[in-house]
């Protein structure tokens, strides 16, 4: 039995084969994404060159994840930045999202006109407790609707303001461009929303039709996270809506299955990865493979690891860990993070987001860093001349041995760096009348044992060691709690997304393959 | 009737934890809503969810003796921060040695502090006050 995987990214359209039975990856071609005319095209093309290399197949399944026309653009909203707009965007990253920006209390009119130029796929709107502050999700709410953009509106805030929301959201969406909010304000009996229109001008303010669903609150309590329902409805959302909107339909109609996004893949097998296959999984789905008696330490996942995923526009990274303190006089505060977490900075790319990476890290650290990667000196003018040669082409690839081979080693390690500064917890040293303590904000990953590198630029790389050494701590950084003696690994043939593919249907296969391809450095 | 909404926690970098836990565990008999921070709470924190959960008051405890370095200008952020109003306690063993708490009490006023508690006030003292302030409110 075949399974044949398809990754229809922005620029390349990628397959996977692989056998099922003997689990093993038969080959894996790419042809350009033809997303603008037919989607199929490309995808025909990469399987003429799939079929060049092993010979003419037939597949028995074809699954599918997208990351094309810009992936899946979400903007966050929440109240507080530290809890609910940190939930929401925890909340959007975990489903695969690309998350353009968080936003935190009522937005601004400049930040109004800001979502309106991103232009985002989704919106997650959140903020306040269960019971808590509802004032301020409900003039997000109506902010939204001014937005003449067609976004869906995914609401994960207060329930208990719930009835206000749907009160908005619908007649939004019961008449194109409303104009005046006046027959909103007799609907609405609640107080609370009567003094918010108060500040709206009644008669020039037009609401512009959203799709909505209204779930569960992201943070029911205080600090408590409750990502799960918003995340299904992301998902949910990008099967039934932005699936069609990008030209992927077709495909889906081929598939036969669900097209989900390629990072909700890759944070699938990395899930897969480090928390193995149970006994009941394994018996549910292996059915047909070779391995019918459970055996534990085959189906046993990894652990905790991190992943970091470094493409042209942008660096993603996962953590598989709790991520508790791992000193006894640490204490955790604030949101507490999931085990499986999953942070993308829009800001960290090596082509596309090239120039705020390079801004972001500084050239002459740049420079430093690239200088004693070569070994011989290399100069800023280089390092400039390189940045301006990728800011305009962004298909050119430096040659083997070469300056620039140092240069682009030494941005991608700034990139690794910086993306997972952000993702990992910070260690804050506090005196106390009972001495020393550490106090922790979000995950403690100083203990995980594993950096996997996935993506083009680490791929390629002759020592990719040398550039996931950015995840790795560092004492002149010492706040940002990263790994201390991580083994590097890495994804050679870019198998994540596919294998986090497979693993919906047979993750036994999906993990034995992980673990036959995932190749230390 | 909605459950009043209390916001707890030591201040600080104090890390006194028994006497914050009996408090809430009072507070809650008493049929409020605590949300409960913890030890080693900064203002920012009492401030942030206070607003995420609507919160009716503030209860700040110190034990440490540093409560009116820490204590200082909380209510400036809470007016800044949009929580008008909001009810301020603070109590415990909020400055150094042995000083009269009439004074104590007058800075802590002066502070912005709704009302300040002398060290070994009994839990059930703060409760009455807070249905006396909720009833006026």
């Amino acid at each position: 039995m075949i399974y044949l995987t398809a990754d229809i990214g922005s620029t390349y359209t990628k397959l996977v084969a692989t056998d099922i039975e003997s689990c093993k990856v038969l080959g894996a071609s790419c042809a350009f994404t033809t997303i603008e005319t037919d989607v199929r095209e490309g995808f025909n093309n990469a399987l003429r060159n799939m079929e060049a290399q092993i010979g003419e197949f037939s597949y028995d399944k074809l699954i599918c994840c997208s990351s094309a026309a810009g992936g899946l653009k979400m903007v966050a909203l929440g109240l507080v930045p530290e809890l609910t707009a940190k939930a929401a965007r925890l909340a959007a990253a975990s489903a695969g999202a690309k998350v353009v920006k968080t936003y935190s209390f009522e937005i601004s009119k400049a930040e109004q006109e800001e979502i309106y130029e991103i232009n985002p796929d989704l919106v997650l709107l959140c903020g306040g407790t269960d019971g808590g502050n509802k004032d301020v999700i409900i003039a997000n709410a109506k902010r939204l609707c001014q937005i003449d953009r067609d976004f869906s509106v995914v609401v994960a805030g207060n329930k208990s303001a719930s009835h206000e929301l749907q009160k908005i959201f619908s007649y939004s969406s019961n008449s194109k461009a409303n104009s005046g909010i006046d027959s909103l304000s007799e609907g609405l009996d609640n107080s609370a929303s009567e003094s918010l229109d108060d500040s709206f001008s009644r008669d020039t303010e037009k609401y512009f039709a959203k799709h909505f669903v209204i779930t569960q609150n992201v943070m029911p309590e205080f600090n408590k996270l409750n990502i799960e329902p918003a995340r299904n409805c992301i998902e949910e959302l990008f099967i039934s809506k932005i699936v069609e909107a990008k030209g992927l339909s077709a495909l889906q109609k081929m598939s036969g299955h669900e097209i989900i996004p390629t990072p909700l893949a890759v944070m699938r097998a990395c899930e897969l990865l480090s928390r193995g296959v149970s006994e009941s999984e394994q018996g549910k789905v292996c059915l047909q493979g070779k391995v019918h008696t459970f055996d534990a330490a085959l189906m046993a996942g990894w652990g905790d690891l991190i992943a970091v995923d470094l493409g042209g526009a942008t660096t993603d990274i996962y953590s598989m860990a709790d991520g508790n303190p791992t000193l006894s006089n640490m204490l955790s505060k604030g949101l507490p993070e999931p085990y499986a977490k999953r942070t993308v900075e829009g800001d960290l790319g090596m082509r596309y987001s090239l120039a705020a990476l390079v801004e972001e890290a500084g050239i002459d650290r740049i420079v430093r860093e690239a200088t004693s990667f070569s070994g011989s000196e290399i100069t800023k003018e280089q390092v400039e001349s390189w940045i301006e040669r990728c800011c305009h082409n962004p298909d050119i690839v430096s040659s083997k041995g070469s300056i620039e081979e140092s240069i682009e080693e030494a941005i991608a390690k700034m990139a690794v760096e910086i993306a997972t500064d952000r993702h990992a917890g910070i260690i804050e040293s506090v005196f106390t009348p009972v001495g020393q303590m550490f106090a922790l904000t979000g995950k403690d990953l100083s203990e995980v044992p594993l950096v996997i590198g996935i993506g083009g630029a680490l791929a390629n790389s002759e020592e990719p060691s040398k550039i996931l050494s950015g995840a790795k701590y560092n004492s002149a950084r010492y706040i940002y709690s990263k790994p201390k003696e991580p083994k590097f690994m890495i994804d050679g043939k870019y198998i994540f997304a596919s294998m986090g593919l497979i693993g919906g249907f047979n993750p036994a296969v999906a993990l034995a393959i992980l673990k036959e391809e995932i190749k230390k450095v | 009737m909605k459950k009043r909404v209390i916001v707890t926690g030591v201040i600080g970098a104090d890390v006194h934890a028994v006497g914050n836990k009996i408090l809430a565990y009072a507070l809650e008999e008493a049929g409020f809503h605590v949300v409960n921070l913890g030890v080693m709470v900064s203002q920012e924190e009492y401030i942030e969810a206070a607003l995420e959960t609507n919160a009716d008051a503030i209860l700040v405890s110190s034990l440490y003796g540093h409560g009116e370095i820490d204590c200082n200008g909380l209510r400036d952020k809470c007016d800044e921060a949009g929580l008008k109003d909001i009810i301020l306690l603070a109590g415990g063993n909020i400055v150094v040695g042995k000083q009269d708490f009439k004074e104590v009490e007058k800075r802590f006023m002066d502070m912005g502090f709704t009302k300040v508690y002398p060290p070994g006030t009994q839990p059930e003292t703060t409760i009455e006050d807070l249905n006396l302030m909720f009833a006026k409110k």
